[in-house]
């Protein structure tokens, strides 16, 4: 079918940049949490 | 981890939803033929896109005027948001328009303006990443996020004001516009789920912003014990 590999293409792109954003989101989103425990225990450590 | 696993299924299952809507459900176009599937993707996105920089506006003029740190996590949130729904508009226009214009980019007043628009979301984004102090950086990116807004409405309208590479409005287009019933339907529908998408997004990204403020919170504990 004429300019099916066009429209494969244009879902693939419009799909992975939602897939990207959302996964470096969470990704962030764990790392500060990490650093929210960290920061508590020094503190707890520190009183 | 499970909420992210839990997450990603959930995205996957949206995929199917609008892949099955746009390619099962919506008929295929008879001058373009299948090429304008990408109508499913494209024109969701950008009235996404709209609401979710709505949604970015209304948090910085609340911050303006009542200085609450939640409504600049708000508006930073649907900014970035908004932002990677522009991203999908420009990636699948220029895929969409090589194959119907012959070619892949024109310098119109609809696609410019819609290039400066993803430009000035950049710019908030990276005015946000230079001030440190964190009401400062609020209130500063709230004004740059109420004077990069009123690029919105010129995307909007510029194929009613312009004569135009990019096709005239097929949505509240007037006379002789319009759609086809089922191809209608089918775009209320990935509307619908793109909507959904951005909730969560918006969810996501303001738990984010939540807990940045929270580390900048236990920081000046530590630094003040």
């Amino acid at each position: 079918m004429k300019n099916l590999d066009s429209v494969l293409a244009a879902y693939l792109a419009g799909w992975a940049i939602f897939f990207a954003y959302y996964i470096s989101v969470a990704r962030r989103t764990a790392a500060l949490r990490k650093e929210v425990e960290r920061l508590k225990q020094s503190l707890t450590r520190g009183k | 981890m499970l909420k992210t696993i839990v997450t990603c299924v959930l995205l996957f299952v949206l995929i199917a939803l609008t892949a099955y809507i746009a390619f099962h459900y919506a008929p295929i176009e008879r001058t373009m033929g299948i090429i304008q599937k990408i109508f499913y993707l494209h024109l969701p996105a950008a009235f996404t896109s709209f609401v979710a920089l709505g949604v970015c506006f209304f948090a910085n003029l609340m911050y303006v005027f009542k200085r609450e740190a939640k409504w600049d996590w708000l508006g930073v949130s649907a900014a970035e948001v908004g932002l990677a729904f522009i991203s999908v508009v420009l990636v699948t226009g220029p895929i969409w328009a090589h194959p119907v214009w012959g070619i892949w980019w024109t310098w119109d007043a609809r696609l410019t303006l819609t290039f400066v628009l993803w430009l000035l979301y950049v710019a908030y984004l990276m005015l946000r990443s230079m001030l440190e102090e964190p009401e400062k950086r609020a209130l500063l990116s709230a004004l740059f996020g109420i004077f990069a807004f009123l690029d919105v409405p010129l995307v909007y309208f510029s194929i009613r004001w312009w004569r135009t590479q990019h096709p005239q409005p097929v949505i509240l287009g007037g006379a002789g516009s319009g759609l086809d019933p089922r191809m209608r339907i089918a775009y209320l529908l990935v509307w619908a789920v793109f909507l959904a998408l951005m909730v969560l997004l918006l969810k996501a990204r303001y738990t984010l912003e939540s807990a940045r403020a929270d580390v900048d919170e236990l920081r000046r504990e530590a630094e003040a014990v």
